[in-house]
């Protein structure tokens, strides 16, 4: 197996799970399965910097991966702690019910 | 007390009317009555009082060139234009402030008793005083933009006291009228006045005066349009043709108001103005011209319709026409003082008429048709008497009316002066005779014939006084300026000689001159005499007269005051009102709208983009990043 097929077949795989997260982000109304969705966005992307990196045998893009972790840590205690209040006032987790706060 | 007099300050004046209208109009509403009345026609008698010592002192003070000035304080100082407070007293501003002031005050003392049972009491005698004030400040000013102060000024008094009864809207109706048809006129005037600034750059009178007569030519383009433009206001405040037409309306007003603002005092201040400012007519021949055809004209034209009017203001109000006509006559003819002495006269006999009606119309319990009074000779002697004086004086009876000494002064320039033509005298002697028959008609109609109408109560005292004196006026006013067989008293003509030039007459027999009165006096016998025959004697006349199709159309056409409302109304009133209709929902607004519903309408379309739900935004950013992919990848 070449170098070139696994980058394609990554590729392809990143992309895959790219536009199912992005489809998830999209049609899903549960706040939580949304954030389930961003995560996969964020892997996918991680995902494709990982292989680009082994591709060319450097060492960036498992660096860039770590970053992607880290954010993505922060993203998700964020919105989780949006989330518990969130529930809290509405007693509800869907996305559309918090639209009252539209310009 | 000559010494007095000579140091009393002129702006006492108008300062005593002026504090007058303060007074009542701060604190009238609580004052009672009796103390208005006091304050109202007190100030005005102050005024009068300062007049005649003014007078006196002026009489025994001969300065050079007959002009006490007095700067009061300066008023505008801007660049090259500086305006003075400042009054000067010569000979015409003395004629003018007594006429003003004693009329004046005649007139107040009658309101006292006329408008008694008026809620407006004190209002009245605010805007009286007011007016008395504003007319002061013209006559005296020292300059043409002060002297335009005092004309704006008396015009808003007219404005606000012929819509004194405002309840009623045609009131507010005929002081509208009477306020935006004189604006047309003061325009000019403006324009004039603004000429003059930027030529001679100053509108100090005498020094405007000076200089026009040093820089202009005889008929030079300037001098024209600048006397044209002075023309334009003097007619519309006078009342002249074409803009004679608010005048008739304006009797909407209290009777006092007519008597003093349009009959004796305001309506002559176009006669003032040119008088003022003849230095300028002098030197424009056709400017003029113009005046005594304008003067010539309306004469005839409001004579005219005076013989048909039936409300008594009405008839008195063409009657007024008819004689600023003679005013102007004689201006235009360039005898100066014989107009002014007219002005004078008028003012005593037609302030008397107007009263007189005043007295007749209350005692009938507000009744303005005169063909609804009658036989009031036994029930009103007194103001049948006084009324008569004045119908006598305006009728110009031969050697008993002052009416008479000016009117013929007038005449006698129109045929002998140099800058005349026989159709102007022709034209004043048929004025005569109009004059005659109307005024005797109107004394034929209300005090003679059958009792009508029923006399409620007889006028008082405060009432009576003003008509006995202003008929006395009316009577003897006019020998101050007699011919020469009787006396050759020329105390008027001197007064006024250091103000004006001498009349420059072609014919100086006066063989001629006497031959002229003995004509006019004659025209004016057979008028009264006419007017006896057709109101006393045959009434069926004119009745057959306006029965026939001719004598109708003219009734209607002279009543109307010869279409003149119906004629500005085609040419001016109803386009403007189709023009107003058009641009109802204003063109030029559709401009800047125009921007704010493309505004508004961007907002709705992208308000229904912030909906505040995630996906949606997610969508946005999502769709943005293909798009923006896709421009990277295929370019």
């Amino acid at each position: 197996m070449t170098a070139e097929v696994l980058l394609e077949h990554g590729l392809v795989v990143a992309s895959a799970l790219f536009a199912i997260g992005l489809i998830g982000v999209l049609v899903r109304r549960n706040l939580l399965f949304q954030l389930l969705a961003i995560e996969i966005m964020l892997n996918a992307a991680g995902m494709a910097f990982v292989i680009a990196g082994a591709r060319w045998g450097e060492a960036d893009g498992q660096v860039l991966f770590i970053f992607i972790l880290v954010m993505a840590a922060a993203e998700v205690a964020v919105g989780l702690a949006l989330l518990l209040r969130l529930s809290h006032r509405f007693r509800d987790l869907d996305g559309d019910a918090v639209s009252t706060m539209r310009g | 007390m000559i010494d007095l007099c000579r140091s009393l300050p002129i702006w006492l004046i108008p300062a005593l009317p002026a504090a007058g209208f303060v007074v009542l109009a701060v604190i009238g509403a609580q004052l009672p009555r009796r103390w208005v009345a006091v304050i109202g026609a007190g100030s005005v008698g102050g005024a009068a009082a300062a007049t005649l010592c003014t007078a006196f002192g002026f009489l025994h003070r001969t300065p050079e060139m007959g002009v006490i000035e007095e700067r009061l304080w300066t008023w505008i100082d801007v660049g090259t234009l500086e305006v003075g407070f400042s009054l000067s007293l010569d000979g015409l501003s003395l004629v003018m402030i007594f006429v003003v002031t004693f009329v004046g005050f005649l007139i107040h003392l009658y309101s006292t008793e006329y408008m008694a049972d008026d809620p407006g009491y004190s209002r009245f005698f605010a805007y009286m005083n007011l007016f008395v004030a504003f007319m002061l400040i013209l006559v005296l000013a020292d300059n043409l933009f002060l002297l335009y102060l005092g004309w704006e000024g008396v015009g808003l008094c007219s404005y606000l006291l012929i819509g004194f009864w405002y309840s009623d809207p045609e009131n507010g109706a005929a002081a509208r009228k009477a306020f935006i048809v004189t604006r047309v006129g003061d325009t000019a005037m403006a324009v004039a006045l603004l000429l003059l600034f930027k030529h001679a750059g100053t509108l100090d009178i005498q020094d405007v005066m000076a200089w026009v007569s040093d820089n202009w030519p005889v008929g030079s383009g300037m001098a024209v349009a600048v006397a044209l433009l002075l023309l334009g206001g003097a007619v519309g405040k006078s009342a002249q043709l074409p803009l004679q037409t608010w005048l008739p309306d304006a009797m909407a007003g209290p009777t006092p108001v007519s008597a003093l603002i349009h009959a004796a005092t305001m309506v002559t201040a176009g006669v003032y103005l040119i008088a003022r400012t003849h230095a300028i007519f002098v030197l424009a021949p056709v400017a003029m011209t113009a005046v005594a055809i304008i003067g010539a004209a309306t004469l005839l034209l409001a004579g005219c319709s005076a013989l048909v009017q039936t409300d008594i203001k009405r008839v008195l109000a063409y009657s007024t026409i008819s004689q600023i006509g003679y005013m102007f006559l004689g201006l235009g003819v360039g005898a100066w003082s014989a107009s002014i002495f007219h002005l004078m006269t008028h003012a005593f006999f037609k302030a008397l008429l107007f009263l007189g009606a005043g007295a007749v119309i209350i005692c009938l319990h507000h009744e303005q048709d005169i063909f609804k009074m009658g036989g009031l000779r036994r029930r009103l002697p007194a103001v049948f008497w006084t009324f008569l004086m004045g119908s006598a004086s305006l009728a110009a009876l031969p050697l008993v009316t002052a009416g008479f000494f000016s009117k013929d002064l007038i005449l006698w320039a129109a045929w002998a002066s140099a800058s005349t033509s026989p159709w102007l005298w022709a034209a004043g002697a048929f004025g005569a005779f109009l004059t005659a028959v109307y005024s005797f008609r109107l004394v034929f109609i209300v005090f003679f014939g059958d009792e009508n109408g029923h006399v409620e109560h007889q006028p008082g005292i405060r009432i009576m006084i003003p008509l006995a004196v202003l008929a006395v006026l009316s009577i003897v006013g006019g020998f101050v300026e007699t011919p020469s067989y009787l006396g050759d008293v020329s105390f008027f003509s001197d007064l006024l000689a250091p103000v004006f030039p001498e009349v420059d007459y072609a014919v100086t027999s006066h063989e001629t001159e006497h031959l002229l009165q003995a004509v006019i006096s004659a025209i004016t016998l057979v008028g009264v005499f006419l007017a006896f025959l057709f109101y006393v004697k045959r009434p069926a006349i004119p009745a057959a007269i306006k029965a026939s199709p001719m004598g109708a159309w003219l009734y209607r056409f002279w009543l109307s005051g010869w279409g003149f409302d119906a004629l500005y109304d085609r040419l001016f009133v109803r386009p403007f009102v189709g023009l107003t209709r058009l641009l109802r929902g204003d063109p030029f607004d559709e401009i800047s709208s125009t921007v704010g519903r493309v505004t508004e309408a961007g907002y709705s379309v992208l308000s229904e983009t912030q909906n505040g739900r995630i996906r949606t935004y997610a969508f946005g950013i999502g769709l943005g990043a293909v798009i923006a992919v896709a421009v990277v990848v295929f370019t």
